[in-house]
């Protein structure tokens, strides 16, 4: 059997790829960790020694502001050198291959790679071909993964939920084109969340989404019955151009969250947002900015996770 | 070797010989994990007016290139302003010295400390570094191989000799 590509001989994380197919031991192992560099994050001096002299190359074949901008961050935070490239604007335009453009940066002494690529599978393909001491981790590929804002997501239901093991989450919106809710998921089910609900139209939701443990609805008021967690997803503006919706309204009226629809949750529910949000589409403001809201703690929390990950791979 | 001696014990013995040195300014610190246990014993018998801090310098080590992080590193938590403070830094065994060099770079990171003492249960030699205790409950011999730690069961401390786990 082939062995996992995340995981070194020792069955360390030497590369974080993907939620699905990690043990729970390792999730715990993350969000354990990330516990520790939130009380860093609270100091008054918010840097540790630990990755002085690293160098870590932010990949970007895709544009991203936030998540750039957390893990350069949380890479500044465990003292290493960032280097962000945006690849969209230099050599890719250029013609350079992918992994030529690896090696080249592999050639100035690179510690981990954060890479987001339009396509599925790029940062496999990048973790099969680097060098044993460096290491590779997914900053979202195409619609198929996006580990540390899954991990993010763990990170708060367990902040503010203590245990998973009573838990119903509900995850609503775009399933089909999101790669945060295929994380999640995993995640979710990985950690023993017994009840797990995807809530969307049928053109948003994968087929077959039923095998990953999740129970389907189309109607939100009843998805949204007594569920102790709400996870909205963004809906992306060219979905609605490419025929899968009619409209943001009509999107809104079915599946945007209101108060009240929130209410048919638990009193004590959170809701979450990866962000970015559209207001007025999958959230309404009143809701965004509300008291269940823990949108913003997520993006804080989403720090220290990612501090988590660099150091626990860069000392494998 | 003699037999260990009594954990509980020592703790009493440093808990009176510090009783003399407390300021208005003294807080305490112990080391994840034993050092904590320690701490905890000392900080009540001392009655300091600072809750207790708490400090795992995992991310200061210098044993990461080779060893990687630990596990499950805790949470350091100083809930008292360190700037100014004398600080009593306690651990359970000292050794080599480099733990004690990494929690101390961590609590600067917190605050400039008017000074810091080191206060160990037990001192079993060893030092790699220009580091020693300014009160030591004990001086122990540990046979070469041999590690020398601190037990925590039911309610007692008690010290323990294990073989060294491989590195």
């Amino acid at each position: 059997m082939r062995r996992n590509p995340q995981l070194n001989e020792k069955g360390g994380l030497q590369h974080l790829l993907s939620i699905e197919g990690l043990p729970r031991e390792i999730l715990l192992q993350i969000l354990d960790t990330a516990e520790s560099f939130v009380g860093v994050t609270e100091r008054e001096v918010k840097k540790v020694p630990i990755l002085r002299g690293k160098s870590v190359f932010n990949l970007f074949f895709e544009p991203s502001t936030r998540t750039r901008t957390t893990f350069e961050i949380a890479a500044k935070r465990l003292s290493a050198d960032v280097i962000n490239l945006n690849i969209t604007v230099s050599s890719a335009t250029k013609g350079e291959s992918l992994l030529d453009t690896v090696a080249n940066l592999s050639a100035m002494q690179a510690d981990i790679f954060i890479v987001r690529h339009e396509s599925s599978g790029a940062p496999f393909l990048i973790a099969r071909h680097v060098k044993p001491h460096e290491h590779v981790i997914n900053a979202g590929d195409g619609r198929h993964a996006h580990p540390t804002q899954g991990l993010l997501d763990l990170f708060t239901i367990r902040h503010y939920k203590k245990d998973f093991s009573a838990l119903t989450v509900a995850i609503v919106g775009d399933i089909l084109h999101s790669r945060v809710a295929r994380s999640l998921i995993h995640g979710l089910t990985t950690l023993g969340v017994p009840e797990v609900r995807v809530i969307g139209p049928q053109t948003l939701l994968p087929t077959g989404v039923e095998a990953l443990g999740v129970r389907v609805f189309h109607d939100m008021r009843a998805g949204l019955k007594d569920a102790d967690v709400v996870v909205m997803l963004r809906l992306q503006n060219e979905r609605m151009r490419g025929a899968l919706l009619p409209s943001a309204q009509e999107y809104f009226k079915h599946y945007g969250l209101t108060a009240d629809k929130l209410a048919l949750a638990k009193r004590d529910a959170i809701v979450m947002h990866p962000g970015p949000m559209n207001r007025g589409v999958e959230i309404d403001s009143s809701v965004a900015d509300g008291p269940h809201s823990v949108i913003l703690p997520q993006v804080t929390f989403g720090i220290a996770v990612r501090m988590a990950v660099m150091s626990i791979v860069a000392g494998n | 070797m003699a037999a260990l001696p009594d954990a509980e014990e020592l703790c009493g013995r440093l808990a009176r010989e510090l009783k003399a040195r407390v300021t208005p300014a003294t807080a305490m610190v112990g080391i994840h994990t034993g050092g904590a246990w320690v701490a905890e014993r000392l900080h009540a018998a001392l009655g300091l007016p600072e809750p207790l801090g708490l400090l795992d310098p995992a991310f200061y080590r210098d044993d990461y290139a080779k060893q990687g992080l630990a596990r499950d590193p805790k949470r350091s938590k100083i809930p008292f302003a360190v700037e100014g403070r004398d600080l009593l830094l306690v651990d359970d065994v000292l050794y080599t010295g480099r733990t004690v060099r990494a929690a101390m770079n961590e609590l600067f990171d917190y605050g400039r400390p008017a000074s810091i003492a080191l206060v160990v249960l037990a001192d079993r030699g060893g030092r790699q570094l220009p580091i020693c205790a300014q009160y030591a409950g004990a001086r122990l011999e540990v046979p070469a191989g041999m590690r020398l730690t601190l037990k925590h069961d039911a309610h007692r401390l008690a010290l323990a000799l294990e073989p060294e786990r491989a590195a």
